[in-house]
């Protein structure tokens, strides 16, 4: 099936949670909604399910108007951030449980109740109670319940949030595959830019209850249609600095001058906000025309693999990405350089107006 | 120090328990011995107080009496108080907060107060003297108690799992007793149990609304002492016999007790 949401609206005693959203989401799709808390995530989902009704618009299902129609006789299921399972239920009657409201015969829920576990790795724990179990496991019972049943929308409200580190990658890795061959359409709800990259398929990128963008991950990625876009949509975010055009050249607020050419060509006169991400800054030049800059080394957090170091400069401060493990002294003067190939311009504040080209910078990401 | 770490719980447990001793050792013993003097324990053991109260159906419907209408009460009480609670512990609607307050306020009046009225309103209604006007009367008190218990239960109850509920294809009432009830079914013990213990030891409205049918058991007790003289014994076994109920009950619901002084909320 085909959803789509038309203008939809709530507010909650005054307060405008979802504003305005329209968006259609095609039968077979992985759909990622990205935004930081409170942007609205699961209150779309929730009007998605039918589980709560738009103060405006409409919830189209396949082109028909499904706005009021509640979520027991629409065919969806859903995960929670929370490990929700009933308590009281073993792992077996919890999974088929959504089968046995459909009077489907005995046989046949057990089979698709044991396919179903075989594939989520709890075959093992049928007879337990939920509480017996691990968080992953309780987590990987709650998926094989919206699985289990054949719905035609499946929303996962950060499925992933509550659990330890190691199992959240292995999860994540068996989401996209267990959802390949299925006509469902798939909405994954998550705070992490870096997550929604992973899954791949559309991201839908949410800021105070509005749509921001939405497309393919990688094109939203590279193209944020705007500041909040770049911000949420990268980890860390995009390093912002006001500055200025004025005839061919680009004065930045931390005091460089770009000669505007490239993909700058053509930049009007007037105020803009540049983005750069933290990936693009380096300690040694990248080419002629990078730009050097130095500031001081206010913090450095080391992942494993790379290095952030925080640096204050002329009033901005500005996160780079170092590859490996550096410990700069905080304080220190430090030199890094910037290529203006990979600078965003955006409005001051607002909308995209141009972005690096990629095609002509190989091993661009 | 730590020698002596076990006096204070010894003596705490001695006081409270000391009434309770006396009053079963007066149950066996004769009332001339109550009165001849002192005595720590039965020098005549006699269980013909016992006897008397289980054979005289004067005093044993006492009893029924009363279980019958506490029964009765605690059943209309958590069954009105089941929705209500729901409501309050998952619905937002206009002046909730004040009507759940409201509820409570009910306790505060001593039930003297609505006794007159409701001896008028029963004797009309036809009511009178019946167990169901004392279960009726008793929810006066009870169902505000049962509801602000269970909500504190059911708001226990993540409201994900009523969604995941609905989402499965579960309807309300289905759902309802299905999934929630056995998942606050220890909550709904609680409040049952103090349902019972609330209506077994009230005598005020219970006396006032009952003469002969569904005299309880408490109104029977001070009614003998008057009459045929001091009848110490036949009394002291009667208090025994309306202590056990109670503990009974409390048996059952031990684990869960805390939980529910603290209206399900710890």
């Amino acid at each position: 099936m085909t959803l789509a949401l038309e203008n939809a609206t709530k507010t909650v005693s005054g307060e405008v949670h979802i504003g305005d959203v329209s968006l259609t989401l095609e039968p077979g799709s992985l759909n990622v909604l990205l935004g930081r808390t409170l942007a609205g995530k699961t209150t779309l989902m929730r009007l998605m399910a039918g589980l709560e009704r738009p103060t405006e618009g409409r919830v189209l299902v396949d082109g028909q108007d499904v706005t009021g129609i509640p979520v027991q006789q629409r065919n969806v299921a859903m995960v929670y951030q929370q490990f929700i399972n009933y308590p009281s239920m073993t792992v077996f009657d919890n999974i088929a449980s959504p089968l046995k409201l459909s009077k489907m015969e005995n046989s046949e829920i057990d089979k698709r109740v044991r396919e179903t576990a075989e594939l989520m790795h709890i075959e093992h724990l049928l007879d337990r109670l939920p509480l017996e179990l691990s968080g992953g496991q309780q987590q990987r019972t709650a998926m094989a319940r919206a699985m289990v049943k054949d719905s035609s929308l499946l929303l996962l409200d950060e499925p992933l949030v509550n659990l330890d580190y190691k199992l959240r990658e292995e999860l994540r890795d068996e989401i996209p595959r267990l959802f390949k061959d299925r006509n469902t359409i798939v909405v994954y709800a998550t705070t992490e830019p870096m997550e929604a990259l992973l899954l791949g398929g559309k991201t839908a990128v949410m800021h105070e209850g509005r749509l921001m963008q939405f497309g393919p991950a990688a094109e939203v990625y590279h193209n944020p249609a705007c500041v909040q876009t770049g911000t949420i949509f990268s980890d860390p975010p995009i390093n912002y600095v006001d500055a200025e055009a004025e005839n061919g050249t680009l004065f930045l607020g931390s005091g460089q001058k770009i000669a505007l050419e490239g993909h700058l060509a053509g930049l009007s006169n007037g105020k803009y906000t540049v983005g750069i991400r933290a990936n693009h800054l380096t300690v040694a030049p990248e080419g002629a025309h990078s730009i050097a800059m130095q500031g001081q080394v206010e913090l450095a957090e080391i992942t494993g693999s790379e290095t952030f170091v925080h640096v204050h400069y002329n009033d901005v401060s500005w996160v780079i990405q170092e590859e490996g493990v550096h410990d700069p002294r905080l304080g220190e003067t430090m030199t890094f350089y910037m290529d203006p190939k990979r600078l965003y311009i955006f409005e001051r504040g607002g909308n995209l107006v141009a972005a690096p080209n990629r095609a002509k910078m190989k091993g661009a990401a | 120090m730590n020698r002596y770490r076990w006096l204070v719980p010894t003596l705490y447990i001695l006081f409270l328990m000391l009434p309770i001793y006396w009053l079963v050792s007066m149950s066996f013993k004769t009332t001339n011995e109550i009165l001849g003097g002192f005595s720590l324990w039965p020098s005549e053991f006699t269980v013909e107080s016992y006897v008397k109260i289980l054979t005289d159906s004067t005093w044993y419907s006492g009893y029924i009496n009363s279980i019958a209408y506490v029964a009765l009460n605690t059943v209309i009480s958590v069954s009105f108080a089941l929705p209500a609670a729901y409501a309050f512990s998952r619905y937002r609607f206009l002046g909730d907060k004040h009507l759940f307050f409201w509820l409570l306020t009910n306790r505060m009046a001593p039930p003297a107060v609505f006794a007159l009225p409701f001896l008028q309103l029963y004797s009309a209604m036809g009511l009178f003297d019946t167990h169901l006007a004392v279960a009726l009367a008793h929810c006066l008190f009870n169902i505000p108690l049962a509801v602000w218990i269970l909500e504190g239960f059911m708001s226990g109850v993540p409201k994900e799992i009523d969604e995941t509920a609905y989402i499965d294809g579960y309807s309300f009432p289905k759902f309802f007793v299905k999934i929630f009830m056995p998942l606050i079914s220890s909550g709904i013990g609680v409040t049952a149990f103090f349902c019972f213990m609330f209506s077994w030891v009230e005598l005020l409205l219970a006396k006032t609304l009952t003469t002969v049918e569904a005299k309880p058991i408490a109104a029977i007790m001070t009614k003998t002492a008057s009459s045929s003289g001091y009848e110490l014994g036949l009394l002291a076994a009667a208090g025994v016999l309306t202590i056990v109920p109670g503990a009974i009950v409390i048996w059952f619901v031990r684990n869960h007790i805390a939980k529910g002084f603290a209206m399900g909320r710890v």
